[in-house]
């Protein structure tokens, strides 16, 4: 494409709005307008010039902003959909089976929850088109910047000390008049500019103060910065990357950790601590009265082992590492991984044990306790009296196709058939023993008699590894100082020059904050004459000033 | 010396001051003539120097409770919502000087008494943390995000008198329709501390038991006639009123009875203003609108989004996923809350890019910026309240 060359000598790349070097407006609509856009400078985009190929419409597409919002909109408005019920991964059924998802929140939604679970709501924030809205915004945010800092980076670095009138008398700060002595104004507008700290360059009777130009790169930073992020979150998908495990460990229990290969976690001891009415009263009395007891900590005092080198996976042979109390907002970390204190269950039971009872003379033949965890399969009790556990179900949940079944592997409702071979009955009698329970096939003259059952604590602990994490707080460290520096930063020129005869002219932009460069100009003016100044934008002004004045 | 009760009396004396200073920067609104005629009036003056004396007085309330609880005073809706007025108060104080425009402090103070009557309606009493709380996180993210929501909430402030200075009230319009609808908003949640007054002050009190949406036999006790009841409710108080209606479990009918409560008495409320005045609360707040300098608001909105957005997602995004990290093992979960805190982030995002590519200042800003603190607010009450997520403490 050709190049354009201005009246002033210079020649602009195609597509440019205003002259990069005198600011004259080059487009038929720009010398046209009243006020020039000066958002880019008027520099040649891109998006804005070429719009042929395929690529050229991809890239304006991407590179619009009225795109990018809404693509903003669309994930803003999707997600907030997903907060309407409950997500799957807060919703109490466990495992994957759809059925089960979909009976939730059809049970307690009715037909709107049944409708939320069809059309992907209840898993939205990972569904394919989530992850694709979320990837538009990124494609949305590289385009669009590339689109814009390159030409900005161009026109700000050749911009001239002298500009055009017509440039000039397109900018939204505009005044003209004549002056007693141009001269003696330049020269006090220059030492007063420099007293507010701007940059303040002269050249043939023109002034350009400028100020804080860098808080223009501040949006392009801050872009970088959300790209890092968006990048540190795409990694989680390398593996290696990122571990997320969780693991049920119980007192006195010594566990490989889940994701971490070669790495055992005992469980020594776990506590819960309330915050008692006594010491507390003071201060929480009403609250505790009010709510119950309230916990005020739960922790599992843990000693981690590594499998020394060379032992074989599951092998004894281990090395201990170190002892930590693991509390909510204090994990414990190693080698790059991190294990949380999340939930604990009290009470769970650990063995039961029972009385062998002649149902006749009421008198126990011997005691029994069973490890819920590793039950035996035969108790033997002496005398030719044993035990046989037939079947055993620890979370024992009814009779379902004529069985009894268990629900889960921990046991928090045991059940057992136990076959009863006493001298008198040396096959056995079987009996059905669960908790307030039992039952016989045919009447037996013995039965296993609930004596006592012992429990411990369970803790609840997650497993995370994260490699991305340093990428994430660096993507979040440059958004942040992007957008401290665009928005605490305001880019402000003022351009002061002599124009024909005694007359003078000034001009003044800002990319925000308005008022600050107004009153920056005033202060300027307090020193030097100047040509009074209009904001064209702020229609109310000459009303404030009349009738202000007149008070 | 008993820092819990002084922390009360403070709160007062600061409610106090703010309804007292409300009134001179009416005065001052009334007597200059424009916004920078402001200068001379004396109305002004002292109208700042007693909002500063009711934030001093506040941020003696916050040191206070904090020294007598031993953590931060963030940590429950009474607690959160309190200190968001008092930073509210304190960005204007800080846009105050400035921009020294007192119609924002006529708009901005009333605002900020709403809001700690409203606080005042949750229980008061000093809570020992839950573990997951127990961090320092919870001073550095719960205060950041509270200030940046708070500098966010002054564009709407500004906004709203650019709209109730610009929106031609006397022809029928969505514009007209929508400001009355934000006035409306607001005297609901005078209807709401109202009513909550009303019956609390009547020690009204009715016990049920009630089935909840796990099945579980659990109880609860209504502070308001019951309207609704619980799922499978059982009514343990004789001598109070039976509910008209039973929900379903996933409903929280005590939620809902208070809501309708409100919504009627702010109803009420409503009609009486009209009544009395004859004219919607919009054209009654023109008046004082009238005297703001359109550019200079629209200027004010957009700058406190500059200020409150990079202090906001420090905060409520940054800050919120590190301690997410520390406390819950993940730095993001989707809970109702981060997620709205993310939405309320993306909408100023969308708010800054309309303004600076699509040129939507005046008006169309002055809206967005209302409906980013309507976002706010939701996120506040209506996602500690009705969804249930991990950041429901109150």
């Amino acid at each position: 494409m050709s190049k354009i060359k201005c009246q002033c000598g210079h020649e602009n790349p195609f597509g440019t709005v205003l002259c990069e070097k005198c600011g004259r407006p080059l487009t038929d609509e720009a010398k046209k307008s009243e006020m020039v856009d000066m958002r880019y400078e008027g520099s040649a985009r891109r998006s804005q010039t070429y719009k042929k190929s395929v690529i050229d419409k991809i890239w304006n597409f991407f590179s619009s902003v009225k795109i990018g919002v809404s693509i903003i909109i669309a994930v803003l408005t999707t997600s907030a959909i997903g907060t309407i019920f409950p997500q799957k991964f807060y919703v109490p059924v466990s495992g994957n089976d759809p059925s089960e998802y979909l009976e939730y929140y059809e049970r307690l939604y009715g037909t709107v929850g049944k409708l939320y679970y069809q059309l992907g709501f209840y898993d939205m924030y990972n569904s394919w088109w989530f992850k694709i809205l979320i990837g538009m915004l990124g494609t949305s945010i590289i385009i669009a910047s590339l689109d814009r800092v390159i030409p900005l980076y161009k026109s700000l670095t050749k911009q001239r000390t002298k500009r055009h009138p017509s440039f000039m008398k397109r900018q939204r700060i505009y005044g003209e008049s004549d002056v007693s002595d141009s001269d003696e104004s330049l020269k006090n507008a220059e030492k007063a500019l420099k007293d507010l700290h701007y940059k303040v360059k002269v050249e043939d009777g023109a002034i350009l103060a400028e100020k804080n130009r860098f808080g223009r790169w501040g949006p392009y930073v801050n872009h970088t910065g959300l790209i890092i992020f968006l990048l540190g979150v795409l990694m989680r998908g390398i593996p290696g990357f990122y571990v997320d495990e969780t693991m049920w460990i119980r007192e006195g229990e010594t566990r490989e950790i889940p994701g971490a290969p070669g790495y055992l976690l005992e469980n020594v001891d776990f506590s819960v601590e309330t915050y008692s009415q006594g010491e507390a009263d003071e201060v929480f009395g009403e609250a505790l009265e009010k709510n119950g007891a309230i916990v005020s900590e739960f922790k599992s005092d843990v000693k981690l082992y590594k499998e020394k080198e060379g032992s074989l996976p599951g092998s004894s042979d281990v090395e201990f590492m170190k002892e930590y109390p693991i509390i909510v907002n204090k994990p414990l970390k190693f080698d790059g991984y991190s294990i949380f204190q999340m939930d604990y269950k009290t009470g769970e039971l650990k063995t039961m044990t029972f009385s062998l009872m002649n149902k006749k003379t009421e008198q126990s033949v011997g005691e029994f306790t069973v490890d819920l965890n590793e039950p035996a399969k035969e108790y033997d009790l002496g005398n030719g009296t044993s035990i046989e556990l037939m079947e055993y179900f620890a979370d024992y949940d009814g009779i379902v196709d004529g069985q009894p079944s268990s629900k889960s592997p921990i046991p928090n409702n045991p059940a057992f058939i136990f076959n009863m071979k006493t001298p008198e009955h040396p096959d056995g009698e079987k009996s059905f023993v669960a908790i307030r329970q039992t039952l016989e096939v045919e009447p037996n003259d013995y039965e296993a008699k609930f004596l006592s059952a012992e429990t411990r604590d369970a803790s609840g602990l997650t497993i995370r590894k994260d490699k991305t994490l340093y990428i994430l707080l660096l993507g979040g460290i440059v958004f942040m100082i992007g957008v401290i520096q665009g928005s605490y930063w305001q880019h402000r020129r003022i351009w002061i020059q002599k124009g024909s005869g005694s007359e003078m002219i000034i001009a003044g932009h800002t990319n925000k904050n308005w008022y600050t460069l107004k009153k920056d100009l005033d202060k300027v003016k307090e020193v030097a004459t100047l040509p009074a100044y209009t904001d064209k934008q702020d229609k109310e002004a000459v009303i404030d000033t009349t009738e202000g004045e007149t008070k | 010396m008993d820092y819990a009760a002084l922390s009360a009396n403070l709160l007062l004396v600061s409610f106090i001051a703010y309804l007292v200073g409300t009134f001179f920067f009416g005065g001052a609104v009334k007597v200059s003539k424009t916004e920078k005629t402001y200068k001379d009036s004396m109305w002004g003056k002292i109208g700042i120097v007693v909002t500063i004396i009711g934030f001093v007085s506040q941020l003696g309330y916050f040191i206070t409770r904090w020294i007598a609880s031993g953590h931060a005073p963030v940590s429950n809706m009474f607690e959160f919502t309190t200190a968001f007025s008092m930073m509210l108060v304190g960005s204007f104080i800080l846009i105050f000087f400035i921009y020294k425009t007192p119609s924002l402090g006529l708009f901005a103070l009333p605002i900020a008494i709403v809001i700690i009557a409203y606080a005042s309606m949750f229980p008061r009493e000093i809570t020992p943390l839950i573990p997951a709380l127990k961090s320092y996180w919870l001073t550095v993210h719960v205060i950041t995000a509270a200030l940046g929501e708070s500098i966010l909430a002054i564009s709407a402030v500004a906004g709203l008198i650019y709209l109730a200075k610009n929106v031609d009230l006397t022809k029928k319009s969505k514009e007209r329709f929508w400001l009355e609808a934000v006035m409306f908003t607001v005297v609901l949640v005078l209807g709401f501390v109202v009513s909550s007054t009303a019956f609390s002050l009547s020690g009204y009190e009715a016990d049920f038991t009630y089935v909840d949406k796990n099945g579980k036999a659990s109880e609860m006790t209504y502070n308001m006639p019951p309207l609704f009841g619980m799922s499978e409710y059982e009514q343990l108080t004789t001598d109070t009123m039976k509910p008209w209606f039973e929900m379903p479990a996933i409903v929280n009918a005590k939620t809902l009875t208070t809501f309708v409560w409100s919504l009627f008495t702010g109803i009420i409320l409503y009609i009486l203003i009209r009544l009395i005045f004859r004219r919607p609360i919009a054209a009654l707040l023109q008046p004082f609108a009238k005297k703001a300098n359109s550019q200079l608001m629209d200027e004010i909105g957009y700058r406190s989004v500059l200020i409150g957005f990079p202090v906001f997602t420090l905060g409520a995004l940054i800050f919120a996923m590190i301690w997410a990290h520390e406390a819950w093992s993940r730095f993001w979960g989707w809970d109702p809350k981060e997620v709205w805190a993310l939405i309320t982030w993306l909408f100023y995002a969308a708010f800054l890019h309309l303004r600076l590519s699509q040129g939507w200042e005046g008006k169309k800003s002055a809206w967005l910026a209302v409906a980013g603190f309507v976002i706010i607010m939701f996120n506040l009450v209506a996602v500690n309240l009705i969804i249930a997520g991990l950041h429901s403490y109150a």
